[in-house]
This record gives C-alpha cells, structure tokens and sequence, in this order.
C-alpha cells in the first residue's frame, strides 16, 4: 500500500542512495568534508523555490518566470537593505514582492484564463530585460554589514538559512495534506471542472497558488543574496529549469494533481549532489547538466512505464 | 442492387450489447431513414459502416465486394463519407483547404495548385447550391454554410454512400427546404443517403424507405409510404424492462424548488414551469440535446437563469454559481461522470468528502478522522466495492464510480438531488442498487430529478414524468398515465399520439 502510493517518492530516494553508496565505494573522501554542509546551503533557496513549482505544478499550470523574479527580488532586497531598512523589514520586502510578481502571473491565468505558460515567459523577458534597463547589470555593492549572512556571521548564518527553508518545507509539506486549502489545489490540478462542479472555486486556486509561488521565490531570493556581499544583477538564471526539473525528478506529475512534496525535497538534493560527486568521481565537470537531463529523462520515463501498467478502470 | 449491405452486425462494450445481429440494406439513389430511441443503436451502426468502430461479428459489403478490415481511411476510398450535426471542419482553414482535404491525392511533399484547388471546390460548391466564396475562412460561415461545406466535400470525394447524422436539427425551415433539395440531388445522382433524424415529419418528405432499431436490434424496414406516423413510434418505443424498479410510493411533502418562467440565453431553455416536491423524483426525459441537462446546469448555478424565477422552499433565490447552489442544498451529479463526477487520482475518501470540506475542517484544518468516517459510512451504505477508502477512484468499476459521485452529495445532505444519466455504462447489479437508494433517499424526503435517457428508468422510478423538447417543456405527465408512446410522442414534437 505505502509502497505503490509513495512510489514515486521511493523511487527518488533510491536513486540519491545509489549515488551516495556509488560515492561510499568508489569516493570515500566525498564524505570527510564538509561537501553535505555545503550542499545543503547552497541549496537552501531552490528548496524554496521549489515548493513553490510545487504547488503550481500541482494546480496544473506552470511558472517559468521565477528565474526573473528571483534575480529583482534579489537586487531589491540588496536596494532595500542599502536604504537603511532593519533586516526583518528588507526580509519581508522583498517576499512581498515576491507575491506581487506571482499575483501579476496569477492575475491573467486565473483571471483571463491565459495558458500560464505564456503568460509566464512575457513577465520572464519583461522582467529580466526591465532590470537590465534600469540597472544596466551594475552589481549592488556597499550593503550594510547586517546583510551578509543576516550580520550573524558564516557559522550562525548558514544555521539560519538552511533553517528557514526546512522550516518553510515543513509548514507547506503540513499544510498541503492537512489544511482544506490544500486538498482543493490537488483536485484543481486532476480536474479543475469536477472541482469546479464540487464548489471549489478553481480560480481563486490558481491565483493563490502563483502568489504562493511569487512569495517564495522572494523568500529564496533573500536566503540567496544573504549568502554574499554584493546582489549579482544575474542571479537566478536558469532557477526555474532547475526547479521545474527538481519537481519532475521529485515524482510530481506535470499533468497536475500528483505527487508530494518530500519528492521534490529529494529531487532538489539529488541534482545539486550531482555536480560536487562528479569532481570526486574525477569526471569532467561539463558532464554534470547531460547527467541531470538524463535524470529528468528516466524519471519521467519511469513515470510513464507506471502509468501503462496501472490498471485503468473498464470505461 | 444493393449499395450497401451490412449483414448480422454485433457489437458490445463492457457488458452492454450495443447491437444485436442488426442487416441492414442501402440501395443506389435511395433515401434511407434511420430511427430509433437515444440509445437504440444508431451511432454505432454508422460508426461501423464508417470504420470508426470494428463490428464483433457480421459482415459488410459495397456493391458486393466484402469489405474486410474498415477504418475511416478505407471507408473513405471506398466511397462513404458521413455528415454529423456538428460539422467536422477544420474552422481555421479556408473553405477550399477544408474540401482539398478530403478530396486531394497524393504525396504530403506535392507541392499545392491553388488555382487547381479553387476551381475544384468553387465547381463543387455550386454542386450543392452554394454561393460561398472558396477563400473564407470556415469559422466565418454560419452553421447551414457549413454542413453544404462538407456535403460538398462528399461529394468530391466522390461518395456513393453519404450518411447524414442529424443534419437539420441547427437549421431553420428555409434552410431545412435548401438542404433537402440537395439531398434529393444527390438522389437522382445514384448517391445512397442514409438520413438519420428525430423530426419525424421530415422523414416522411424526404425519406423512401425506414429501418427502425430498438435495443440494439432490428424492428423492421419498410418503405415510407407505407407506414404512418404513429406506427414509426409504435415501432421505436416497447424497450424491454429488464431491470426492477423499486420506486416505492412515500408521501409527497411541499414543494422544494419551484420554477416559474425560467429561461436562459446561454444554455438554450427557455419558459421553464417546474415543481419538485419532498420525496416525490420527477423524471425528465427528451431525446439528446431536448436541454434537460442543459436544465439541470442552470439549476446547480453553472449557467445561471436570466429570466424567470427560482424559488427553494418557498422563498425566491438566486442561483448564481455552484457553491451558492450547494449552500442551498442543491446537488448535481453530473452526466459525464469520469470526466466530472468523481477525480479519478483522488482516492475514495477525499473524493467522498470533497463537496463537504468545511464541514469537516476546523480553522481550515481538515480532519482525517472524520473524513474516514464519512468515507467509510458512504462505502458502507452505497455498497461501494472498493480494496480501502485510500484507493484512486480510477481503479474502480465504473458503477462504483458512479456510487462515489453519489456519496459525494450525499454527503452534503441535500433537499434536492440531479441525477444526470445516473445509470449509464453500468452494470445491472450496480444499476438496481443505484435505484434502490434513489426509492430510499426519496422515502426520506428528498426531492430528486432525474434525467435518463433510458425510458423504462424514467417510467419505473418516476412519481411524475417530465417531457422536454428544444429547450422548452413539452408536456407533464403523471405515474399512471405516462407510457412509452405518450412520453416519446411528446419528445418528438407530437402532442397528438
């Protein structure tokens, strides 16, 4: 029972012990370090993020514009803390808009009933074109010392940030099975008419999930930039294929209504595990994005071997 | 000689025998009606003779020749081509792409002879007695322009068998006489014209000969001017009662909804006059797209009334959205119920208890707990034939499907309950179940309408049968005097029956 229904879910977790037993055997070293410390860091906001993807994918849409926001809510969290705002209020800034990017996302989808995904690739070159305009990639430098590392110091900060996300991770992983709010997202995304016809109202739905999304992808993008001492005007290019393919990994399905989030948790891990395990297999680091498509590739294959199998009712 | 000849031809889905050893003959330049009730069989006799479907048994043969192994491909070669009442046309292309489409030979890498394919289609459409230009695009035709689109098409194709699906049931008396001057072109061309329609007065103009279906089976061919009116409905009607209809007789209570003049632009009814009562289950019934379910979307708030009144219980509401119509204790169980009545990757208990969220949450907090209570007492009350209450809906049986769509509302404690096609596709166990707990629920008070297309469902479990047609209600009729004839007369526009 356990089995089959966390199939998918099981299947991640496999795989990232394959690597690890893989890496026992034949790199012992890997695990002298502090490799995981830095994993898990560095991590911290496409966890984030990813819970985000998560829910939106759940709802059976798509956001594509996340590498965009995360970048103009880094640099706004930069500008915000260099104006002299306490850290609390620059942290909350910036999730805010976060959320106004994702309501702006979710407006037209839910709104005007617009394919997400067009509507998420205009407010990605919107986004990432608008900054360079007005900032013409100038890097934000002078940031008061309280920014770095929330001015708590390497050890401390790093604690903080990884602490944040799982804390996030924890009370969204809760929520999606025990809170109402949760369970309507789940049937928007397997059948947003039924939902409909059941008196959920998926509109309102699909725009909370895409606030949800912008929120945190501001949240990510503070736990990113508190990791240095200048905001890069680049930043955030290419998270959301990171994201999106961390959630497939994770067994969520793209067809919407399926999956958890401890599978893209798992996911998120298993990709950024990849590149560091490469340097101490001695491959060549370039190796690392054609293992992480192949990985996509297998887990959505596998993805569609089980559904072959699985007994479909008599019609 | 014979065109046409389908010999024996069996089909079955699931467990339900869609056609019983039906032959069937269509003759070079005749006119050949096909009727029947919803459900008698008609549809998968075309989509056989089209290659849609593959026929169990039986044989089918074009001027003679066996035809082996059908598929639309083949079928086409062949020389049938079939008109449906919703024109399948591309409605982004032009109208001279559309008939090049189904006329043109040749490799996919040929390159294209517009000017060939103008003239081709401005010199077919003037065949059919149509002045469209080849150019437009076919979305700007209205919706008579576009069934000539596709005669003319069949007729490129050079058709010797077009079957005609309904084809005037969108069209205006005008348009209608335009058609049928066509189709009597056709006729005296050689085409064989299999002419399905519910107008039977039409039929009776057009039409030279008559197959009636029933049940899958073949009642009887004759020739037009040989039957009457009241003899083709003797024919369609007299389905057998295989089922038991426990509808027990409880007391009918006050009336729960009332609907006085209730009309709505959007979803095609209008002047509707309708009263259920407590523990009274008023059937409706009507051939496909009469807008019994279209009644029933208006009821539950999906296409909300723009004329008339509603009134619940006495006081007058406004439904204008599903949610509003469960806050008022409406519930629909909707027609197509794999695609809308239950989520098939939910499992049991979340599909059971999904209409009743708040219900059984506090602080937005849902309670697993008592949604497995829900779930297990609907399993238990409906019989539901399920491994656990944690198993996707999907992999059940499509009765026990059918069973969590109704446990879903049931959950809801509604006074008033839409049963759309509640017992299609499933099997007679699960159908005498699904009617018992109709006859209890109504014991209890519950008002209960119910749409089948199936007449004896509608006759057996119905305190009083409601009869629409275009939109509009037809006629009324109580237990005792509602038979097949008057029901299906009534349905078919003849008060006189």
């Amino acid at each position: 029972m356990i089995l089959t229904r966390f199939r998918r879910e099981i299947s991640v977790a496999a795989a990232y012990a394959l690597l690890l037993i893989l890496l026992l055997i034949f790199a012992p070293t890997f695990f002298k370090g502090n490799q995981f410390h830095s994993i898990l860091v560095s991590s911290a906001p496409i966890v984030v993020a990813a819970i985000g993807m998560t829910l939106v994918i759940l709802a059976r849409q798509i956001d594509i514009s996340i590498g965009s926001q995360f970048c103009v809510c880094g640099i706004a969290a930069g500008l915000l803390a260099r104006s002299g705002l306490p850290m609390p209020a620059v942290a909350i800034g910036t999730v805010l808009l976060g959320a106004a990017f994702g309501a702006v996302n979710g407006a037209f989808i839910a709104g005007l009933g617009l394919p997400s995904i067009v509507v998420t690739l205009a407010t990605m070159v919107i986004l990432r074109e608008g900054l360079r305009w007005w900032r013409e990639g100038e890097f934000v430098r002078d940031l008061p010392p309280e920014f770095q590392w929330f001015g708590l110091g390497q050890d401390r900060g790093q604690m903080v940030v990884v602490g944040i996300a799982l804390v996030v991770f924890a009370a969204f992983a809760w929520g999606l099975r025990n809170l109402r709010a949760g369970r309507t997202v789940y049937a928007t995304g397997s059948d947003p008419e039924a939902a409909f016809l059941a008196g959920i109202q998926p509109r309102r739905v699909t725009l909370s999930v895409f606030v949800a999304m912008g929120a945190l992808v501001g949240l990510a993008a503070m736990l990113h930039s508190a990791r240095f001492a200048v905001v890069d005007p680049t930043a955030g290019t290419g998270l959301e294929l990171a994201v999106i393919a961390a959630v497939v990994v994770g067994g969520v399905a793209i067809s919407g209504g399926r999956g958890t989030l401890v599978g893209p948790l798992l996911g998120v891990w298993l990709m950024a595990t990849i590149g560091p395990a490469l340097v101490f297999f001695r491959a060549e680091a370039h190796w690392e994005k054609a293992l992480q498509g192949a990985v996509i590739l297998l887990a959505v294959a596998a993805d569609g071997f089980g559904r072959v199998r699985r007994p479909h009712a008599t019609v | 000689m014979a065109l046409l000849r389908a010999c024996g031809i069996s089909k079955a889905f699931g467990g339900v025998q869609a056609l019983k050893g039906v032959s069937f003959e269509l003759r070079a330049g005749e006119v050949h009606a096909l009727v029947g009730e919803n459900g008698a069989g008609k549809s998968t006799l075309i989509k056989i003779i089209t290659g849609a479907l593959q026929p169990d048994e039986g044989t089918l043969e074009l001027a003679g020749q066996p035809v082996v192994h059908s598929d639309p491909v083949t079928a086409r070669r062949l020389g049938i081509a079939a008109i449906y009442q919703q024109p399948a046309l591309f409605p982004e292309l032009t109208v001279a792409e559309n008939i090049a489409l189904g006329v043109e030979q040749g490799s996919a890498w040929q390159p294209v002879r517009w000017g060939d394919r103008r003239v081709k289609a401005r010199e077919l459409l003037t065949r059919v007695g149509a002045s469209i230009h080849p150019d437009s695009e076919v979305c700007s035709l209205t919706m008579p322009e576009q069934q000539l689109v596709e005669i003319a098409r069949a007729l490129g194709a050079e058709a010797r068998v077009l079957i005609m699906d309904e084809p005037t049931a969108s069209l205006s008396e005008r348009e209608v006489e335009k058609l049928h001057n066509v189709v009597r072109g056709l006729r005296s061309a050689g085409v064989g014209i299999v002419y399905i329609s519910h107008r039977l007065d039409e039929l009776f103009q057009i039409a030279d000969r008559v197959t009636v279906l029933r049940d899958g089976a073949l009642v009887a061919t004759q020739p037009m001017n040989q039957v009457d009116r009241v003899g083709l409905i003797r024919m369609m009607v007299g389905r057998e009662l295989t089922a038991v209809f426990p509808k027990t007789t409880v007391k009918i209570g006050e009336p729960v909804i009332e609907l006085r003049e209730v009309g709505c632009r959007v979803a095609g009814v209008r002047g509707i006059d309708l009263t259920v009562r407590a523990g009274e289950i008023v059937g409706l019934a009507g051939l496909v797209g009469a807008g019994r379910t279209e009644l029933a979307r208006v009821l539950f708030g999906l296409t909300p009334a723009d004329e008339g009144q509603i009134a619940l219980r006495g006081k007058r509401v406004a439904i204008d959205s599903p949610r509003r119509a469960i806050e008022l204790g409406i519930a629909y169980v909707p027609e197509d119920r794999r695609r809308h009545g239950v989520i098939l990757d939910l499992p049991v208990a979340a599909n059971t208890s999904l209409a009743v969220l708040n219900q059984l949450s506090a602080g937005g907090r849902l309670s697993f707990a008592r949604e497995k209570v829900l779930a297990r007492t609907m399993v238990e009350r409906l019989a539901v034939k399920t491994s656990s209450i944690d198993t996707p809906v999907g992999e059940l049986s499509g009765g026990n499907q059918q069973k969590i769509a109704v446990a879903r509302w049931l959950a809801t404690e509604p006074s008033l309950l839409i049963l759309d096609e509640p017992t299609q596709g499933i099997d007679i166990g699960a159908k005498a179940e699904i009617h018992r707990l109709m006859g209890d629920l109504a014991a209890r008070g519950m008002a209960i309408l119910l749409i089948s297309s199936e007449l004896p469902e509608i006759l057996g479990m119905s305190d009083r049968v409601v009869v629409m047609r275009a939109g509009a209600i037809e006629g009324d009729l109580n237990r005792g005097d509602a038979t097949q004839e008057r029901v299906l007369s009534l349905a078919l526009g003849h008060k006189a029956a």
